[in-house]
């Protein structure tokens, strides 16, 4: 549904990085339906990479697919109907209220001076609902906890409507509960809305929680890709982490669990 | 209660409470005039001595008052939205910096350059707004393809010192009437005389509020940043520019007609906040109103304060906004 073909874009290096940042001939697909997770060390270019398929940056090589047309060709609006972002965290200039933001989410699907309707109004009801934060509606968003924030501004990529959710490391700042809660509900909006998900994380038990497959980013590079269970292999941690790490399947998590170990020593 | 009734419901209270401003300050003042007696038809103009002050001497004062508090509120609230920064002012970018340069080269270096009778210093002023901004401009786009709003704000605040300096300079330069005329013009003045210097102001306040008609909703969805609006489908970059010049234009105008009247464009936005919430779609036609309103209002009371002298209405919002400032900061950490 979401193609990914052979993109590159390099940016200078950030601070304590010696080679650029970015990402180098990226090929990766995410599925109708799939829940794709983006792994890699910090400035491996998961962020990148997210934002160039969520067409927020060109490209300087390669193309973004959505259903086969290139992103490109179509403007923000085009884009916005068919993918929303949720960043890591999300600061507000002013104070709106959590129904205000919701409703946010709208925007593309409206005219330039249209007014938000009954069917705005029951959408964002609905993705209130539907990420368990309806009683939070008439409270400001500045005053709710990290976690809720971040239900919050999923509802608004709900109420968004787009079939495609690229989250950049969602659960980065918030705390075990919250990070359960924000997988859970993302596996429910998978299962019952059939949102196509594509995560950038470099929590490997939260990825191997919730994704079926993944791709293992390094310096911009893919490293690796496939199924969950054939991605995440001691091999692969060691490649692209530098540690050793104890992979084995949790039977009361029910997933994979990596608990990494030592710092590799070099060959 | 929905949208279009809330905007209804704030343009008739604050527009009520304007107009009313409007009728109310041109009848206080040295010679009390009667409401009635100034629309009385029976008189003719020429013999009716309350409708000649009304119209005259003090109508155009009122005007202009509305016209540079509802262009500074406005663009105060169109910069904060656009620099994501609630302690922006409309002067944080160096327009007014810009425009006091130049108001001071005409004032000191009297050229002559009146045109369609509007004296030098206002056309001066203006250009010189114009030309920082600019200068602001084509340093914040020199890097890179998208418009930085750090950078923006540090060239402002850059500028806004260097302006100052050369200032100071000439102001050392010249002599002694001349540097008071300018550090007068600098406490704002909106006793215009005429007609005719808010009528050369105006056409550039009505593009510039055009161009703010088109905005707000992009300018709700810039408080969530740059990224988050671009993902919900806004044109980041050209809702970036159109504010830009827009509210440089609309303050450009009115500190040109008025002088730089201080913390009109940081108080009344915030006032307005507090009132009625924070969608840009209300608080843009509110601020734009309360802000005609509230210059209006201290316009008088810096002509009664100290009667018969007059107080600069600059000095008077300054008094204001300095503690309303420091509450604001206070209250936000």
């Amino acid at each position: 549904m979401l193609r990914a073909d052979d993109l590159t874009y390099e940016h200078p290096p950030g601070p304590g990085q010696e080679t650029p940042g970015g990402v180098r001939h990226v090929s990766l697909e995410i599925p109708r339906g799939g829940i794709v997770g983006i792994l890699g060390p910090n400035g491996s270019g998961k962020t990148t990479l997210l934002r160039l398929m969520a067409g927020l940056i060109k490209p300087a090589s390669g193309r973004v697919l959505l259903n086969g047309r290139d992103l490109a060709s179509r403007s923000r609006r085009e884009v916005a109907r068919e993918i929303a972002v949720v960043p890591q965290e999300t600061r507000l200039a002013f104070d709106f209220t959590v129904l205000e933001v919701v409703l946010m989410g709208r925007f593309p699907h409206l005219g330039a001076f249209q007014l938000e309707g009954d069917e705005d109004a029951r959408l964002a009801r609905q993705a209130l609902e539907d990420t368990g934060t309806a009683h939070l509606a008439g409270r400001m968003f500045p005053t709710l906890s990290g976690g809720e924030k971040q239900r919050v501004i999923i509802a608004a990529a709900l109420a968004q409507a787009a079939p495609v959710l690229l989250l950049d490391e969602p659960t980065a700042s918030l705390d075990p509960g919250s990070q359960i809660e924000i997988a859970a509900l993302l596996r429910r909006l998978n299962a019952r809305r059939q949102v196509t998900l594509g995560v950038a994380t470099h929590d490997l038990n939260f990825a191997a929680s919730l994704c079926t497959s993944l791709v293992l980013l390094r310096q911009g590079r893919v490293a690796a890709a496939g199924p969950t269970s054939e991605v995440l292999t001691h091999e692969h941690i060691r490649t692209v982490y530098g540690v050793d790490a104890d992979i084995s399947f949790n039977e009361r998590a029910g997933h994979l669990t990596v608990v990494p170990l030592a710092r590799a020593g070099h060959h | 209660m929905p949208m279009r009734r809330r905007m209804a419901f704030t343009v008739l209270t604050f527009g009520g409470l304007a107009a009313a401003a409007c009728l109310i300050a041109p009848l206080i003042g040295s010679t009390p005039l009667s409401l009635r007696r100034v629309f009385d038809g029976s008189v003719p103009f020429a013999e009716n001595p309350d409708a000649q002050i009304f119209f005259v001497a003090r109508l155009p004062r009122t005007l202009a008052a509305a016209l540079v508090g509802a262009s500074l509120a406005a663009a105060g609230v169109v910069f904060q939205a656009l620099l994501r920064n609630p302690l922006a002012t409309p002067f944080t970018l160096g327009v007014s910096a810009g425009a006091a340069l130049g108001a001071m080269l005409a004032i000191i270096f009297p050229v002559g350059l009146a045109f369609a009778g509007v004296s030098s210093v206002p056309i001066a002023s203006f250009a010189g707004a114009l030309g920082a901004v600019a200068i602001v401009y084509a340093l914040a786009t020199v890097r890179r393809q998208g418009l930085s709003t750090t950078v923006l704000l540090l060239a402002g605040i850059t500028l806004n010192a260097f302006f100052s300096s050369v200032i100071l300079f000439i102001q050392y330069l010249a002599d002694f009437t001349q540097t008071f005329r300018t550090v007068r013009w600098l406490m704002g003045d909106l006793d215009v005389g005429s007609y005719t210097p808010i009528l050369a102001a105006l056409p550039f306040m009505l593009v510039a509020f055009a161009a703010f008609s088109v905005l707000p909703r992009a300018l709700n969805l810039l408080t969530l940043g740059a990224d988050a609006a671009a993902a919900r489908g806004v044109d980041v970059l050209r809702t970036q520019r159109l504010s830009f010049f827009s509210a440089s234009l609309a303050t450009g105008a009115a500190v040109s007609l008025g002088g730089p009247v201080g913390f009109i464009g940081i108080i009344v936005p915030h006032l307005v906040r507090l009132l009625v919430g924070s969608d840009h779609r209300i608080v843009l036609p509110a601020a734009t109103l309360f802000g005609a309103a509230f210059l209006i209002a201290c316009d008088t009371a810096s002509r009664m304060v100290m009667a018969p002298m007059e107080l600069p209405v600059g000095i008077l919002t300054a008094l204001i906004g300095g503690p309303f400032f420091l509450w604001l900061l206070l209250r936000r950490s």
